[in-house]
């Protein structure tokens, strides 16, 4: 467990969820929500959860942006707030 | 230096809280119906990641016992590696020496229901979409306001409605 | 409504950012969590009883079996219920109805694109049947498997248009899969109450399967994670398929 690698990735996570939920593109948001997906996956295999690492990686990152971003396809791509 | 261990060995647990305080934040502040979700989604990750930051442990490995147990570099072992390696596995195995696996466990559970539960989520969202005409709150608040002081009844379109209008049935 | 969020907020973030003072730092061996008999006994034991080596399959398949078993049906019952909320006849969203111009729902698919998926696709499952059959060494197992798999569909229905893929996996072949998931896996525990132990016993299922008792867990083991396996990949592409359609699985995304 490299803490270094652990407490920059921790900053990145933080600010990438805040990034996810400010931008009024909803497109934007969903892919700024698979880098956190994909961010907090890396942060889990850093510190040795690679089953939790493994599905995170296809669950979060990978479907749960996909239906996300059929969903923002299918209503409104701007968001007023 | 003790500052910088403490901080170290804190800030996963500060970062889960911010995490939850930023999701939770979101979810009850935000107009924006995909916003709220979004924000459902960071509490749920920021919850896993507490729980398995409490099972990490400092030079552990990963929670698949290496094939040949703990003994593979003993050297008084040698000589009876020959037929007892394949009982090196059934040598105590130092639990130290391995992540803790029952977080991990309840957290892929975590993870599954997460999306079962977006995806249903999203589901209703676009149901939302399509009766109201929007996906911000209080727009779609408003419309329900404007619809039950006209005196209709919010419901559904049925298939009464608007025949022949491209919908296949289900074969 | 944003001012009490933000207070909310601030209140709850100072009360746990004080009570973390009491928490254990991290990496810690011999924290409460770390230290408990439990987790020192599946640590310990695992090997022994399943020889199966990859400790969070051997918990989730078989020490916490029945925790998994309700965790497809929640899967299964989300397929449901969006099929129910967007996927049935009487809930189907028409094309025009609040929601403006119609849109151009177009199926042409670029070339390179389809031609690229196609190679992906056949190593994609692949791939994805090696997790689920490798999950007792390496890290993997039936959820991760099953995304994978049902991941291919959605790259299938991605570059080739949903009609492609429904060609190959329908609505309700996909539904009966997932349903014969469920029942796979409970059956595997009605078997072993049959046969005189507990539910989900698997070691009263030596009778049936070849090896001594500790083999018969592991083989268990595989046949319940392909019943995850099958659960969740048909449920997550009928949630894509219906999402991205709104419904009507006319047109794809």
């Amino acid at each position: 467990m490299i803490y270094v690698l652990d407490f920059l990735l921790l900053i990145f996570l933080v600010v990438a969820a805040v990034i996810s939920l400010r931008l009024k593109d909803l497109l934007g948001a969903s892919m700024v929500l698979g880098v956190y997906s994909f961010l907090i996956c890396l942060l889990w295999a850093a510190m040795g959860a690679v089953d939790v690492a493994f599905t995170e990686a296809a669950v979060g990152a990978g479907v749960s942006t996909v239906i996300l971003i059929a969903t923002v396809y299918q209503t409104r791509r701007i968001s007023k707030d | 230096m003790d500052l910088l261990e403490y901080i170290l060995g804190k800030s996963n647990y500060w970062a889960s809280i911010v995490l939850m305080m930023i999701g939770l934040h979101a979810m009850i502040s935000k107009n924006n119906l995909i916003k709220k979700l979004i924000g459902m989604s960071v509490f749920q990750t920021a919850i896993i990641l507490f729980y398995v930051s409490s099972s990490a442990k400092r030079g552990a490995k990963i929670p698949i016992i290496h094939p040949h147990g703990d003994h593979a570099d003993k050297a008084d072992h040698a000589a009876e590696a020959g037929h007892h390696a394949a009982d090196a596995v059934h040598h105590a195995i130092d639990a130290t020496a391995y992540e803790n696996p029952l977080p991990h466990v309840l957290m892929l559970t975590a993870i599954v229901v997460g999306v079962a539960t977006l995806g249903l989520a999203l589901a209703m969202v676009q149901k939302v979409y399509a009766a109201y005409g929007s996906i911000e709150e209080d727009e779609v608040l408003a419309a329900i306001a404007e619809a039950t002081a006209n005196g209709a009844s919010i419901s559904m379109p049925s298939p009464s409605d608007s025949p022949a209008q491209g919908d296949v049935s289900p074969s | 409504m944003k001012a009490f969020a933000s207070i909310l907020v601030v209140v709850l973030g100072a009360v746990l950012l004080h009570a973390s003072k009491d928490f254990p730092l991290l990496g810690d061996a011999m924290s409460p969590a770390n230290n408990h008999p439990v987790a020192r006994h599946y640590i310990e034991e695992t090997v022994n009883d399943t020889h199966v080596r990859n400790l969070v399959t051997a918990v989730l398949a078989d020490y916490r079996g029945y925790d998994t078993m309700f965790e497809t049906v929640v899967v299964f019952v989300a397929g449901i219920g969006i099929l129910a909320v967007i996927g049935v006849p009487t809930a189907r969203i028409r094309q025009n109805e609040n929601l403006g111009s119609t849109r151009q729902f177009g199926v042409d698919s670029d070339l390179i694109i389809l031609q690229t998926c196609r190679l992906i696709v056949p190593v994609l499952q692949l791939f994805a049947l090696y997790v689920i059959a490798h999950g007792h060494h390496s890290p993997g197992g039936g959820f991760q498997g099953g995304v994978l798999f049902g991941a291919s569909y959605i790259l299938l229905a991605l570059s080739g248009g949903l009609r492609e893929a429904l060609r190959r996996l329908s609505e309700s072949l996909s539904f009966r899969l997932a349903a014969f998931g469920i029942v796979l896996y409970a059956g595997v525990g009605l078997l072993s109450m049959a046969l005189g132990g507990n539910f989900l016993d698997y070691a009263v299922l030596d009778r049936l399967l070849p090896g001594d008792v500790a083999m018969a867990r592991s083989h268990s083991m595989l046949i319940v994670e392909a019943g995850v396996g099958f659960t969740v990949t048909t449920i997550l592409f009928v949630i894509y398929a219906n999402l991205a359609t709104r419904g009507n699985l006319e047109d794809g995304l």
